[in-house]
């Protein structure tokens, strides 16, 4: 794995839980790393970490080679910039229009100017996702599928180099969250971005994924492709994979 | 069925196993605990205020300003508040030129009502009432609003897009309370004295020409100025505290209610506070 971005030796306790204890995981340029394991083991919270919205305890992130953990403040919102994170509920900001959920990272995070330029984006992201005509709309007004679409179209205002997904088809139906799964794989393929999930759609995460890594007791117990880990020793994953897949059979 | 919880001795109950209920000593260690614990929240909170506070404050000059954000909370927090205000400084000024005018008539001194409520309103009441009001209408709905966005995770949404919520949501809304409550402070110094002179010439049949002496001849500008300083201070605390709780809110419906009302109360008190602190002040530096 190359040192595009890398987690080492994470921890992240909440009082007297201790969540994350010596997280090691790398992430390889424009590959789609799954993130599998247990409710309540802390893929939320790693992720979390990756991106900012957590301070880790102790350990480091490092993203081509620079601290994202130690860095001065304005270089760390620099970094950040490089970052796109879909929410598990995709919070819109629901005071703004669908254009401008979309436009919001563009314009606040980047200070673009040029309206015309905003709405060409604007229009071609909305197109993208299927929703050509919902710039008007408001996020209550949107199903939940739709909602995480324009969460997508809003992280990919920005053009990020590496996109979170924190539970992209939970709560949606089977036809909807394949629907997601090809977005994340189109999202990989068109753009080349690196894509990390945290998911628990195991079939799924093992057809459109590079890379999975398993999240037990706190650290990654197995990292490896998707055919190594089918073959793995480990007594938990193993247990996690066949049931995942025996649900099918039922 | 067996009890949920066993005893282990006179003064403790303890959480049958798998079940997430603390331990609890109910014995004199138990209350010196509970006081304990108490103690650390309170430090916990002033230490978590302090911080919030260093960072809106430190979020005031920062760039870029946000014209079309401040001047939506200019309207929203000043222009929306203009009837609410007018209404209660005319019934201020109106009861107290009714009490005042009855009292001062057993010194023969009705003339002096005009003054009287001039330098109360000036002074005191138009600051606090005006506060008091804006709080209720605008902090409690700041504090729902932030603290919506913070269990729906918006406010996380911005922070990974490089944007600081504070300065984003927070300076807005200050700059504006700081800028809207000395206006409407300003205001309700006048309709109140009208709502009173309605009430002490229109009705109690006091003096005009005396109404207007005695009020010009002691009301001074210092009054006035005094009156619209502590109106600013007390936008700039109402805006801070209610933020705090927004961003601090806890999770879910319940959550957000709860800080609503905690934010409304804690601005209330804190500006009673804040507003003999000040007075303290400026009776001392100002006369």
């Amino acid at each position: 794995m190359d040192d595009f971005l890398t987690v080492n030796d994470l921890w992240k306790s909440f009082g007297a839980d201790h969540i994350l204890r010596g997280v090691n995981i790398s992430f390889d340029e424009g590959a789609v790393t799954s993130i599998i394991g247990q409710s309540g083991t802390g893929k939320s919270v790693l992720i979390k970490n990756i991106i900012g919205v957590l301070e880790p305890d102790r350990g480091d992130i490092l993203f081509r080679g620079e601290s994202m953990v130690n860095a001065e403040p304005a270089k760390r919102d620099e970094m950040r910039r490089h970052f796109g994170y879909l929410f598990q509920d995709s919070a819109l900001f629901d005071s703004m229009t669908v254009a401008e959920n979309i436009a919001f990272p563009l314009v606040e995070g980047r200070g673009e100017k040029d309206r015309d330029r905003i709405a060409k984006m604007v229009q071609e992201k909305l197109e993208w996702i299927g929703l050509p005509h919902e710039a008007d709309s408001y996020p209550a007004e949107l199903s939940g599928g739709m909602r995480k679409r324009v969460g997508l179209a809003r992280t990919l205002a920005v053009e990020p180099d590496v996109l979170l997904f924190d539970e992209p088809t939970t709560g949606l139906d089977p036809v909807l969250a394949a629907t997601i799964n090809d977005l994340i794989t189109r999202v990989n393929e068109e753009f080349g971005i690196t894509c990390i999930l945290i998911t628990h759609d195991i079939q799924a995460t093992f057809r459109i994924s590079d890379y999975i890594g398993f999240l037990y007791d706190g650290q990654i117990q197995a990292q490896g492709r998707p055919d190594e880990l089918s073959k793995t020793d480990h007594p938990i994953l193993r247990k996690f994979i066949s049931n995942s897949f025996s649900e099918l059979e039922v | 069925m067996a009890d949920d919880t066993r005893k282990s001795g006179p003064n403790t109950r303890l959480a049958a196993p798998g079940s997430h209920a603390e331990e609890r000593n109910y014995g004199v260690a138990g209350i010196i605990e509970a006081l304990g614990r108490k103690v650390y929240n309170l430090f916990f909170g002033l230490g978590r205020f302090t911080v919030f506070l260093g960072q809106v404050i430190r979020n005031i000059p920062r760039r870029p300003i946000r014209w079309r954000l401040l001047w939506e909370q200019v309207e929203r927090i000043g222009v929306q508040s203009v009837p609410i205000i007018a209404m209660s400084s005319a019934a201020i000024g109106m009861i107290f030129a009714l009490q005042l005018t009855m009292l001062m008539a057993m010194f023969q001194a009705e003339s002096m009502v005009g003054a009287a409520v001039g330098l109360t309103l000036a002074r005191e009441l138009a600051p606090v009432v005006t506060s008091l009001m804006l709080i209720a209408k605008n902090g409690s709905a700041m504090t729902a609003e932030l603290g919506t966005m913070r269990v729906t995770e918006q406010l996380d949404a911005m922070q990974t897009m490089a944007v600081d919520p504070v300065h984003y949501l927070v300076t807005p809304r200050l700059v504006a309370s700081v800028i809207t409550f000395p206006i409407l402070t300003g205001m309700a110094n006048v309709v109140g004295l009208v709502g009173s002179y309605i009430v002490a010439v229109g009705m109690l049949r006091v003096d005009p020409g005396g109404f207007f002496n005695q009020l010009y001849g002691l009301v001074t500008p210092t009054d006035v100025y005094s009156g619209l300083i502590k109106a600013a201070v007390m936008g700039f605390m109402m805006t801070v505290i209610c933020s705090y709780y927004g961003f601090h809110s806890g999770r879910g419906a319940k959550g957000v209610g709860q800080s609503s009302t905690q934010a409304v109360v804690t601005s209330s008190v804190g500006i009673l506070i804040a507003d003999y602190i000040m007075a303290d002040l400026m009776l001392k530096l100002l006369y």
